[in-house]
Protein backbone atom coordinates (compact mmCIF):
# COMPACT_ATOMS: atom_id res chain seq x y z
CA UNK A 1 0.00 0.00 0.00
CA UNK A 2 1.38 3.50 -0.64
CA UNK A 3 1.30 6.73 1.59
CA UNK A 4 -1.71 7.81 0.15
CA UNK A 5 -4.01 4.16 0.32
CA UNK A 6 -2.84 3.59 4.01
CA UNK A 7 -3.82 6.98 5.21
CA UNK A 8 -7.43 6.61 3.39
CA UNK A 9 -7.49 3.12 4.73
CA UNK A 10 -7.45 4.90 8.37
CA UNK A 11 -9.69 7.54 7.72
CA UNK A 12 -12.17 4.88 6.73
CA UNK A 13 -11.73 3.07 9.60
CA UNK A 14 -12.58 6.04 11.85
CA UNK A 15 -15.50 7.36 9.79
CA UNK A 16 -17.47 4.53 11.34
CA UNK A 17 -16.92 6.54 15.21
CA UNK A 18 -20.01 8.97 15.68
CA UNK A 19 -18.48 9.46 18.92
CA UNK A 20 -15.32 10.54 20.54
CA UNK A 21 -14.96 7.82 22.89
CA UNK A 22 -15.14 5.12 20.75
CA UNK A 23 -12.02 7.04 18.56
CA UNK A 24 -10.31 6.76 21.74
CA UNK A 25 -11.51 3.40 22.66
CA UNK A 26 -10.01 2.13 19.23
CA UNK A 27 -6.77 4.12 20.18
CA UNK A 28 -6.89 2.84 23.42
CA UNK A 29 -7.38 -0.68 21.42
CA UNK A 30 -4.74 0.17 18.87
CA UNK A 31 -2.19 1.42 21.38
CA UNK A 32 -2.40 -1.80 23.24
CA UNK A 33 -2.11 -4.15 20.14
CA UNK A 34 1.42 -1.86 19.23
CA UNK A 35 4.40 -3.98 20.24
CA UNK A 36 6.24 -2.50 22.67
CA UNK A 37 9.79 -0.72 21.75
CA UNK A 38 12.78 -2.98 22.60
CA UNK A 39 13.73 -1.95 26.87
CA UNK A 40 17.07 -0.70 25.49
CA UNK A 41 15.12 2.07 23.65
CA UNK A 42 13.14 3.45 26.72
CA UNK A 43 16.31 5.63 27.27
CA UNK A 44 16.52 8.65 27.82
CA UNK A 45 18.71 8.87 24.26
CA UNK A 46 15.21 8.04 22.29
CA UNK A 47 13.29 9.85 24.39
CA UNK A 48 10.61 12.58 22.96
CA UNK A 49 9.60 14.60 26.28
CA UNK A 50 6.18 15.93 26.11
CA UNK A 51 5.61 17.42 29.86
CA UNK A 52 1.97 15.06 29.86
CA UNK A 53 3.09 11.72 28.27
CA UNK A 54 6.43 10.08 26.88
CA UNK A 55 7.70 9.07 23.87
CA UNK A 56 10.65 6.93 22.47
CA UNK A 57 11.23 6.43 19.33
CA UNK A 58 14.03 4.50 17.46
CA UNK A 59 14.46 3.65 13.28
CA UNK A 60 16.51 1.03 11.77
CA UNK A 61 17.02 1.10 8.19
CA UNK A 62 15.88 -2.28 6.49
CA UNK A 63 16.97 -2.75 3.02
CA UNK A 64 15.70 0.09 1.53
CA UNK A 65 13.17 1.36 3.76
CA UNK A 66 13.67 2.85 7.37
CA UNK A 67 11.89 0.81 9.83
CA UNK A 68 10.89 2.52 13.12
CA UNK A 69 10.00 1.03 16.63
CA UNK A 70 8.21 3.76 19.22
CA UNK A 71 6.56 3.59 22.53
CA UNK A 72 4.54 6.00 25.07
CA UNK A 73 3.59 5.66 28.73
CA UNK A 74 -0.09 6.89 27.66
CA UNK A 75 -2.60 4.43 26.20
CA UNK A 76 -3.82 6.97 23.66
CA UNK A 77 -0.86 8.91 22.83
CA UNK A 78 0.41 5.12 21.81
CA UNK A 79 -2.51 4.41 20.01
CA UNK A 80 -1.16 7.59 17.66
CA UNK A 81 1.71 6.61 17.44
CA UNK A 82 0.93 3.34 16.25
CA UNK A 83 -1.19 5.05 13.40
CA UNK A 84 2.07 7.04 12.94
CA UNK A 85 3.90 3.88 12.44
CA UNK A 86 1.38 1.80 10.32
CA UNK A 87 1.68 5.39 7.96
CA UNK A 88 5.77 5.60 7.74
CA UNK A 89 7.54 2.39 9.31
CA UNK A 90 8.63 0.36 6.35
CA UNK A 91 8.81 3.38 3.39
CA UNK A 92 12.35 4.91 1.40
CA UNK A 93 13.55 7.60 3.59
CA UNK A 94 12.67 10.52 0.84
CA UNK A 95 8.80 8.96 1.03
CA UNK A 96 9.37 9.56 5.07
CA UNK A 97 10.54 13.29 4.55
CA UNK A 98 8.13 14.34 2.23
CA UNK A 99 5.30 12.41 3.81
CA UNK A 100 1.56 15.02 3.89
CA UNK A 101 -0.06 13.32 6.70
CA UNK A 102 -3.31 14.32 6.05
CA UNK A 103 -4.68 11.60 7.92
CA UNK A 104 -4.53 13.59 10.89
CA UNK A 105 -6.49 16.68 10.42
CA UNK A 106 -9.47 13.63 9.09
CA UNK A 107 -9.56 11.91 11.58
CA UNK A 108 -9.97 14.47 14.04
CA UNK A 109 -6.97 14.11 15.94
CA UNK A 110 -5.22 17.41 14.75
CA UNK A 111 -5.52 18.94 18.07
CA UNK A 112 -3.65 15.95 19.42
CA UNK A 113 -0.67 16.98 17.41
CA UNK A 114 -1.16 20.39 17.92
CA UNK A 115 2.16 22.54 19.53
CA UNK A 116 -0.07 23.16 22.37
CA UNK A 117 -0.06 19.56 23.33
CA UNK A 118 2.76 18.53 25.11
CA UNK A 119 2.01 14.94 24.84
CA UNK A 120 5.59 14.55 22.51
CA UNK A 121 3.38 13.62 19.24
CA UNK A 122 4.41 16.49 17.29
CA UNK A 123 8.05 16.16 18.14
CA UNK A 124 7.64 12.73 16.78
CA UNK A 125 6.60 13.52 13.71
CA UNK A 126 9.66 15.53 13.36
CA UNK A 127 11.77 13.00 14.68
CA UNK A 128 10.26 10.40 12.12
CA UNK A 129 10.66 13.01 9.89
CA UNK A 130 14.08 13.40 10.83
CA UNK A 131 15.34 9.96 10.11
CA UNK A 132 13.87 10.19 6.83
CA UNK A 133 16.18 12.82 6.16
CA UNK A 134 19.25 11.68 7.89
CA UNK A 135 19.53 8.23 6.15
CA UNK A 136 18.09 9.95 2.33
CA UNK A 137 21.60 11.89 2.99
CA UNK A 138 23.35 8.74 4.06
CA UNK A 139 22.10 6.90 0.79
CA UNK A 140 22.84 9.55 -1.45
CA UNK A 141 26.40 10.91 -0.27
CA UNK B 1 -24.47 25.96 52.14
CA UNK B 2 -26.14 29.36 52.02
CA UNK B 3 -24.99 30.30 48.42
CA UNK B 4 -27.42 30.68 45.60
CA UNK B 5 -25.40 28.73 43.52
CA UNK B 6 -27.92 28.85 40.69
CA UNK B 7 -27.61 32.98 41.10
CA UNK B 8 -23.82 32.05 41.10
CA UNK B 9 -23.58 29.69 38.10
CA UNK B 10 -26.23 32.39 36.06
CA UNK B 11 -23.26 35.01 36.15
CA UNK B 12 -20.31 33.31 34.98
CA UNK B 13 -21.52 33.32 31.26
CA UNK B 14 -18.64 30.40 30.25
CA UNK B 15 -20.22 27.45 32.52
CA UNK B 16 -23.34 28.03 30.61
CA UNK B 17 -22.35 26.66 27.09
CA UNK B 18 -22.00 22.87 25.79
CA UNK B 19 -18.24 21.65 25.17
CA UNK B 20 -18.53 19.11 22.44
CA UNK B 21 -22.00 18.70 22.86
CA UNK B 22 -22.14 18.43 26.70
CA UNK B 23 -22.53 20.33 29.57
CA UNK B 24 -19.63 22.14 30.46
CA UNK B 25 -17.54 20.54 34.10
CA UNK B 26 -14.81 23.43 35.10
CA UNK B 27 -13.00 21.87 37.29
CA UNK B 28 -9.70 23.48 36.58
CA UNK B 29 -9.93 26.65 38.80
CA UNK B 30 -6.29 26.19 40.30
CA UNK B 31 -5.05 26.94 36.57
CA UNK B 32 -7.14 29.85 36.22
CA UNK B 33 -10.84 30.96 37.50
CA UNK B 34 -13.49 31.81 35.32
CA UNK B 35 -15.11 35.40 35.21
CA UNK B 36 -18.07 36.88 36.28
CA UNK B 37 -20.28 39.06 33.56
CA UNK B 38 -19.92 41.73 36.50
CA UNK B 39 -16.47 41.99 35.78
CA UNK B 40 -16.37 42.03 32.37
CA UNK B 41 -18.96 44.19 32.23
CA UNK B 42 -16.67 46.75 34.33
CA UNK B 43 -13.66 46.01 31.94
CA UNK B 44 -16.21 46.31 29.07
CA UNK B 45 -17.64 49.72 30.04
CA UNK B 46 -14.25 51.08 31.25
CA UNK B 47 -12.68 50.55 27.46
CA UNK B 48 -15.82 51.90 26.28
CA UNK B 49 -16.29 55.36 28.50
CA UNK B 50 -13.03 55.50 30.66
CA UNK B 51 -10.43 54.52 29.11
CA UNK B 52 -7.30 56.65 29.55
CA UNK B 53 -3.59 56.02 30.38
CA UNK B 54 -2.75 56.78 34.13
CA UNK B 55 -0.75 58.99 36.12
CA UNK B 56 0.73 61.69 33.08
CA UNK B 57 -2.50 63.31 31.62
CA UNK B 58 -3.92 66.27 32.76
CA UNK B 59 -7.32 65.88 31.10
CA UNK B 60 -10.38 64.78 32.42
CA UNK B 61 -10.46 60.73 31.66
CA UNK B 62 -6.80 59.96 32.37
CA UNK B 63 -7.77 61.54 36.23
CA UNK B 64 -10.89 59.14 36.95
CA UNK B 65 -8.52 56.43 35.32
CA UNK B 66 -5.83 57.46 37.72
CA UNK B 67 -8.54 57.54 40.44
CA UNK B 68 -9.94 53.96 39.94
CA UNK B 69 -6.52 52.48 39.35
CA UNK B 70 -5.59 53.95 42.78
CA UNK B 71 -9.01 53.38 44.29
CA UNK B 72 -8.15 49.31 43.35
CA UNK B 73 -4.95 49.89 45.35
CA UNK B 74 -7.04 50.71 48.41
CA UNK B 75 -9.46 48.52 48.18
CA UNK B 76 -6.82 45.67 47.77
CA UNK B 77 -5.35 47.22 50.89
CA UNK B 78 -8.43 46.87 53.05
CA UNK B 79 -9.34 43.11 51.64
CA UNK B 80 -6.03 41.56 52.29
CA UNK B 81 -5.48 44.07 55.59
CA UNK B 82 -2.02 45.88 54.97
CA UNK B 83 -1.49 48.72 57.24
CA UNK B 84 -0.19 50.94 53.95
CA UNK B 85 -1.53 51.33 50.93
CA UNK B 86 1.88 51.93 49.27
CA UNK B 87 2.92 48.28 50.67
CA UNK B 88 0.34 47.56 47.53
CA UNK B 89 2.04 46.88 44.41
CA UNK B 90 1.20 46.11 41.26
CA UNK B 91 2.68 43.27 39.06
CA UNK B 92 1.89 41.00 36.38
CA UNK B 93 0.72 37.78 38.59
CA UNK B 94 2.09 36.02 41.47
CA UNK B 95 5.32 34.71 39.09
CA UNK B 96 5.96 38.61 38.63
CA UNK B 97 5.99 39.17 42.38
CA UNK B 98 7.96 36.66 43.00
CA UNK B 99 10.97 37.50 40.69
CA UNK B 100 10.33 40.93 42.00
CA UNK B 101 11.26 39.73 45.37
CA UNK B 102 13.82 37.56 44.61
CA UNK B 103 15.97 40.11 42.28
CA UNK B 104 15.24 43.61 44.62
CA UNK B 105 15.29 42.05 47.99
CA UNK B 106 18.04 39.49 46.89
CA UNK B 107 20.21 42.77 45.61
CA UNK B 108 19.65 44.31 48.69
CA UNK B 109 20.26 41.26 51.39
CA UNK B 110 21.75 38.35 50.04
CA UNK B 111 25.28 37.99 49.18
CA UNK B 112 27.52 35.00 48.79
CA UNK B 113 27.59 32.01 51.06
CA UNK B 114 24.15 33.36 52.56
CA UNK B 115 20.65 30.66 52.69
CA UNK B 116 17.25 30.95 50.89
CA UNK B 117 14.53 28.41 52.45
CA UNK B 118 11.47 27.09 50.08
CA UNK B 119 9.60 24.40 50.56
CA UNK B 120 9.59 21.20 48.60
CA UNK B 121 6.13 22.08 47.27
CA UNK B 122 6.70 24.80 45.89
CA UNK B 123 5.33 25.86 42.42
CA UNK B 124 8.33 26.23 40.21
CA UNK B 125 7.31 29.86 40.08
CA UNK B 126 8.45 29.49 43.83
CA UNK B 127 11.30 27.64 42.98
CA UNK B 128 13.37 28.64 39.75
CA UNK B 129 13.32 32.78 40.87
CA UNK B 130 14.81 31.79 44.09
CA UNK B 131 17.61 29.59 42.49
CA UNK B 132 18.19 32.34 39.90
CA UNK B 133 19.08 34.81 42.94
CA UNK B 134 21.13 31.82 43.99
CA UNK B 135 23.28 31.36 41.11
CA UNK B 136 23.48 35.67 40.79
CA UNK B 137 24.83 35.71 44.45
CA UNK B 138 27.03 32.30 45.20
CA UNK B 139 24.07 31.09 48.16
CA UNK B 140 22.27 28.08 48.98
CA UNK B 141 19.14 26.99 48.61
CA UNK B 142 17.53 25.13 51.17
CA UNK B 143 14.12 22.86 50.92
CA UNK B 144 11.55 21.70 53.54
CA UNK B 145 10.41 18.80 53.18
CA UNK B 146 7.53 17.57 53.50
CA UNK B 147 5.58 13.89 53.81
CA UNK B 148 3.55 11.43 52.15
CA UNK B 149 0.20 12.79 53.21
CA UNK B 150 1.31 15.96 51.53
CA UNK B 151 1.82 17.76 54.87
CA UNK B 152 5.57 19.73 55.66
CA UNK B 153 7.39 18.28 58.19
CA UNK B 154 7.41 21.19 60.67
CA UNK B 155 9.71 19.71 62.83
CA UNK B 156 12.61 19.99 60.16
CA UNK B 157 12.45 23.32 60.12
CA UNK B 158 14.00 25.03 63.10
CA UNK B 159 17.49 23.17 62.05
CA UNK B 160 17.27 24.82 58.78
CA UNK B 161 17.76 28.26 60.19
CA UNK B 162 20.84 29.90 60.65
CA UNK B 163 22.49 33.20 60.90
CA UNK B 164 22.92 33.33 56.79
CA UNK B 165 19.36 32.52 56.35
CA UNK B 166 18.05 35.60 54.44
CA UNK B 167 14.26 34.80 53.13
CA UNK B 168 12.29 31.80 53.51
CA UNK B 169 9.90 31.47 50.50
CA UNK B 170 6.86 28.82 50.74
CA UNK B 171 3.01 28.52 49.22
CA UNK B 172 0.01 28.75 51.64
CA UNK B 173 -1.86 26.16 49.66
CA UNK B 174 -0.17 23.35 47.31
CA UNK B 175 -1.28 23.55 44.35
CA UNK B 176 -0.79 19.93 43.30
CA UNK B 177 -1.80 18.53 46.29
CA UNK B 178 -3.88 21.07 48.30
CA UNK B 179 -2.26 21.06 51.26
CA UNK B 180 -3.21 24.58 53.35
CA UNK B 181 0.48 25.03 55.34
CA UNK B 182 0.30 26.08 58.40
CA UNK B 183 2.05 29.59 57.84
CA UNK B 184 1.22 31.69 60.78
CA UNK B 185 3.31 29.48 62.66
CA UNK B 186 5.77 29.17 59.83
CA UNK B 187 6.02 33.22 59.80
CA UNK B 188 6.33 32.76 63.71
CA UNK B 189 9.20 30.84 64.15
CA UNK B 190 10.78 32.16 60.86
CA UNK B 191 10.94 35.50 62.85
CA UNK B 192 12.33 34.37 65.54
CA UNK B 193 15.57 33.75 63.57
CA UNK B 194 15.02 36.83 62.12
CA UNK B 195 14.06 35.65 58.81
CA UNK B 196 11.47 37.43 56.90
CA UNK B 197 9.03 35.12 54.77
CA UNK B 198 7.45 35.42 51.64
CA UNK B 199 3.74 33.76 51.07
CA UNK B 200 3.13 32.60 47.63
CA UNK B 201 -0.95 33.17 47.60
CA UNK B 202 -1.79 32.22 44.28
CA UNK B 203 -4.18 29.24 45.64
CA UNK B 204 -5.56 30.97 48.59
CA UNK B 205 -5.93 34.70 47.93
CA UNK B 206 -9.44 32.84 46.27
CA UNK B 207 -10.30 30.73 48.87
CA UNK B 208 -8.95 32.08 52.33
CA UNK B 209 -9.41 35.01 54.14
CA UNK B 210 -6.26 36.84 53.93
CA UNK B 211 -4.98 39.43 56.82
CA UNK B 212 -1.28 40.05 56.27
CA UNK B 213 -1.03 42.02 59.22
CA UNK B 214 -2.47 39.05 61.37
CA UNK B 215 0.05 36.71 59.33
CA UNK B 216 3.00 39.10 59.81
CA UNK B 217 4.33 37.71 56.15
CA UNK B 218 6.96 39.98 55.18
CA UNK B 219 5.84 39.82 51.31
CA UNK B 220 2.39 38.35 50.12
CA UNK B 221 1.77 37.58 45.71
CA UNK B 222 -1.30 36.64 44.56
CA UNK B 223 -2.82 36.46 40.98
CA UNK B 224 -5.72 38.30 39.38
CA UNK B 225 -6.50 36.06 37.05
CA UNK B 226 -6.94 33.34 39.93
CA UNK B 227 -9.29 35.63 41.99
CA UNK B 228 -12.00 35.92 38.81
CA UNK B 229 -10.12 38.94 37.76
CA UNK B 230 -8.15 39.13 34.20
CA UNK B 231 -5.12 37.67 33.26
CA UNK B 232 -1.85 39.80 33.67
CA UNK B 233 -2.32 41.40 37.21
CA UNK B 234 -0.95 40.17 40.33
CA UNK B 235 -0.11 41.82 43.44
CA UNK B 236 2.65 41.93 45.76
CA UNK B 237 2.27 43.03 49.38
CA UNK B 238 5.51 44.01 50.99
CA UNK B 239 6.15 45.39 54.47
CA UNK B 240 6.76 49.25 53.99
CA UNK B 241 10.49 48.85 55.71
CA UNK B 242 11.94 46.60 53.09
CA UNK B 243 10.14 48.35 50.01
CA UNK B 244 11.89 51.56 51.58
CA UNK B 245 15.34 49.84 51.02
CA UNK B 246 14.70 47.76 48.11
CA UNK B 247 16.19 48.68 44.42
CA UNK B 248 13.90 48.63 41.71
CA UNK B 249 13.50 45.46 39.55
CA UNK B 250 12.72 47.36 36.30
CA UNK B 251 13.58 50.90 35.49
CA UNK B 252 11.52 53.11 33.34
CA UNK B 253 8.99 55.78 32.97
CA UNK B 254 6.01 56.10 35.74
CA UNK B 255 8.73 54.94 38.68
CA UNK B 256 11.56 57.93 38.17
CA UNK B 257 11.52 61.04 40.52
CA UNK B 258 14.40 63.07 38.46
CA UNK B 259 16.16 61.84 35.10
CA UNK B 260 19.07 63.19 33.81
CA UNK B 261 22.14 61.27 32.40
CA UNK B 262 24.28 61.78 35.02
CA UNK B 263 21.84 60.47 37.95
CA UNK B 264 18.31 59.84 38.03
CA UNK B 265 16.58 59.54 41.02
CA UNK B 266 13.76 57.57 41.74
CA UNK B 267 9.55 57.52 43.42
CA UNK B 268 9.15 55.79 46.51
CA UNK B 269 7.06 53.17 46.81
CA UNK B 270 4.89 51.16 45.20
CA UNK B 271 5.91 53.57 42.28
CA UNK B 272 9.16 52.83 42.17
CA UNK B 273 8.26 49.33 41.46
CA UNK B 274 5.90 49.63 38.78
CA UNK B 275 7.79 51.01 35.64
CA UNK B 276 5.85 51.52 32.86
CA UNK B 277 1.71 51.56 32.13
CA UNK B 278 1.11 49.66 34.28
CA UNK B 279 -2.03 46.90 33.43
CA UNK B 280 -4.51 49.14 35.20
CA UNK B 281 -7.54 47.52 33.45
CA UNK B 282 -6.35 44.23 34.78
CA UNK B 283 -6.26 46.17 38.23
CA UNK B 284 -9.90 47.81 37.81
CA UNK B 285 -11.17 44.36 36.86
CA UNK B 286 -9.24 43.05 40.17
CA UNK B 287 -11.23 45.64 42.18
CA UNK B 288 -14.30 44.55 40.41
CA UNK B 289 -13.71 41.03 41.83
CA UNK B 290 -13.04 41.68 44.66
CA UNK B 291 -16.51 43.68 44.91
CA UNK B 292 -18.00 40.13 43.66
CA UNK B 293 -16.48 38.47 46.11
CA UNK B 294 -16.97 40.78 49.05
CA UNK B 295 -20.98 40.95 48.28
CA UNK B 296 -20.96 36.43 48.31
CA UNK B 297 -19.20 36.61 51.43
CA UNK B 298 -15.63 34.94 51.69
CA UNK B 299 -16.62 33.12 54.83
CA UNK B 300 -19.80 31.63 52.83
CA UNK B 301 -17.19 30.91 49.69
CA UNK B 302 -14.68 28.93 52.09
CA UNK B 303 -17.62 27.06 53.61
CA UNK B 304 -19.38 25.73 50.63
CA UNK B 305 -16.17 24.66 49.16
CA UNK B 306 -15.23 23.23 51.91
CA UNK B 307 -18.67 21.04 51.60
CA UNK B 308 -17.83 20.72 48.20
CA UNK B 309 -14.25 19.10 49.04
CA UNK B 310 -15.67 16.46 51.60
CA UNK B 311 -18.27 15.06 48.87
CA UNK B 312 -16.22 15.19 46.05
CA UNK B 313 -13.49 13.63 48.42
CA UNK B 314 -15.68 10.94 49.52
CA UNK B 315 -17.28 10.18 46.21
CA UNK B 316 -13.78 9.01 44.39
CA UNK B 317 -12.52 7.30 47.10
CA UNK B 318 -15.21 5.14 46.89
CA UNK B 319 -14.31 4.48 43.09
CA UNK B 320 -11.77 1.31 43.44
CA UNK B 321 -8.39 1.83 42.37
CA UNK B 322 -8.56 5.52 42.60
CA UNK B 323 -5.89 6.90 44.93
CA UNK B 324 -5.68 10.84 46.25
CA UNK B 325 -2.44 12.19 46.27
CA UNK B 326 -2.16 14.76 48.98
CA UNK B 327 -4.43 14.40 52.15
CA UNK B 328 -3.24 16.24 54.64
CA UNK B 329 -5.65 17.19 57.48
CA UNK B 330 -6.19 20.81 56.28
CA UNK B 331 -6.90 21.24 52.85
CA UNK B 332 -8.22 23.67 49.53
CA UNK B 333 -10.47 22.46 47.24
CA UNK B 334 -8.07 20.64 45.24
CA UNK B 335 -8.01 17.52 44.60
CA UNK B 336 -4.99 15.04 42.95
CA UNK B 337 -5.95 11.58 41.82
CA UNK B 338 -4.96 8.50 39.40
CA UNK B 339 -6.27 5.58 38.66
CA UNK B 340 -4.36 2.46 38.71
CA UNK B 341 -2.64 1.67 35.55
CA UNK B 342 -4.25 4.31 33.75
CA UNK B 343 -1.89 7.16 32.40
CA UNK B 344 -2.96 10.56 34.09
CA UNK B 345 -3.11 12.17 30.26
CA UNK B 346 -5.50 9.05 29.29
CA UNK B 347 -7.73 10.13 31.54
CA UNK B 348 -7.89 13.78 31.05
CA UNK B 349 -7.76 13.06 27.45
CA UNK B 350 -10.97 11.27 27.78
CA UNK B 351 -12.57 13.54 30.34
CA UNK B 352 -12.39 15.93 28.05
CA UNK B 353 -14.21 14.90 25.55
CA UNK B 354 -17.01 14.28 28.23
CA UNK B 355 -17.04 18.09 28.70
CA UNK B 356 -15.23 18.09 31.90
CA UNK B 357 -11.91 20.05 32.31
CA UNK B 358 -9.44 18.91 34.56
CA UNK B 359 -5.54 19.43 34.39
CA UNK B 360 -3.15 16.82 34.54
CA UNK B 361 0.40 16.06 34.25
CA UNK B 362 2.87 17.43 37.21
CA UNK B 363 1.23 20.89 37.77
CA UNK B 364 4.30 22.83 37.38
CA UNK B 365 5.40 20.69 40.79
CA UNK B 366 7.63 18.18 39.17
CA UNK B 367 9.66 17.83 42.97
CA UNK B 368 6.09 16.85 44.38
CA UNK B 369 5.74 14.46 41.40
CA UNK B 370 9.36 12.69 42.50
CA UNK B 371 8.31 12.74 46.07
CA UNK B 372 5.24 11.25 45.60
CA UNK B 373 7.20 8.84 42.98
CA UNK B 374 4.69 9.46 40.36
CA UNK B 375 4.89 11.05 36.69
CA UNK B 376 1.77 13.04 37.12
CA UNK B 377 -1.34 13.34 38.50
CA UNK B 378 -5.12 14.23 37.33
CA UNK B 379 -6.09 17.43 39.02
CA UNK B 380 -9.43 18.79 39.79
CA UNK B 381 -9.58 22.30 41.50
CA UNK B 382 -12.66 23.60 42.37
CA UNK B 383 -14.94 27.00 42.97
CA UNK B 384 -17.77 28.43 44.67
CA UNK B 385 -19.77 27.86 41.00
CA UNK B 386 -18.64 24.18 40.73
CA UNK B 387 -21.87 21.70 42.52
CA UNK B 388 -22.17 18.37 43.90
CA UNK B 389 -23.85 17.91 40.27
CA UNK B 390 -20.34 18.99 39.03
CA UNK B 391 -18.62 16.02 40.94
CA UNK B 392 -21.00 13.40 40.34
CA UNK B 393 -20.24 14.26 36.53
CA UNK B 394 -16.25 13.81 37.40
CA UNK B 395 -17.07 10.52 39.10
CA UNK B 396 -19.32 9.21 36.42
CA UNK B 397 -16.35 10.08 33.77
CA UNK B 398 -13.95 8.44 36.31
CA UNK B 399 -16.01 5.41 36.40
CA UNK B 400 -16.56 5.49 32.64
CA UNK B 401 -12.12 5.73 32.11
CA UNK B 402 -11.65 3.12 34.18
CA UNK B 403 -14.44 0.67 31.87
CA UNK B 404 -12.23 1.93 28.78
CA UNK B 405 -9.26 0.47 29.95
CA UNK B 406 -10.57 -3.50 31.55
Amino acid sequence: MNLKEVQDQIVEEFEVFEEWLDKYEYLIELGNSLEPIDIKYRTNEYLINGCQSKVWVNAEMTGENVVFFADSDAIITKGIVALLIRVLSNRKPDEIMNADLYFIDKIGLTQNLSPTRSNGLLAMVKQMKMYGMAYHAKLNK
Amino acid sequence: MSLDINKIRADFPILNQKIYGKDYIYLDNGATTQKPQQVIDVVSHFYQHSNSNIHRGVHYLSEQATLAYEGVRKKIQTFIHAEHEHEIIFTKGTTDSINLVAFSFGERYVKEGDEVIISAMEHHSNIVPWQMLCERKNAKLKVIPFDKSGELELDKIDALFTKKTRILAITHISNSMGTINPIKEIIRKAHQANVPVLIDGAQSIQHLKIDVQDLDCDFFAFSGHKIYAETGIGVLYAKEKYLNEMPPYQGGGDMVDKVSFEKTTYLGAPFKFEAGTPNYVGAISLGSAIDYLLEIGLENIAEYESELLKYATEKLLAIEELTIYGTAKKKSAIISFLIKNIHHYDTGMILDKMGIAVRTGTHCTQPVMDVLCVTGTVRASFAFYNTKNDVDKLVEGVLRVKKMFD
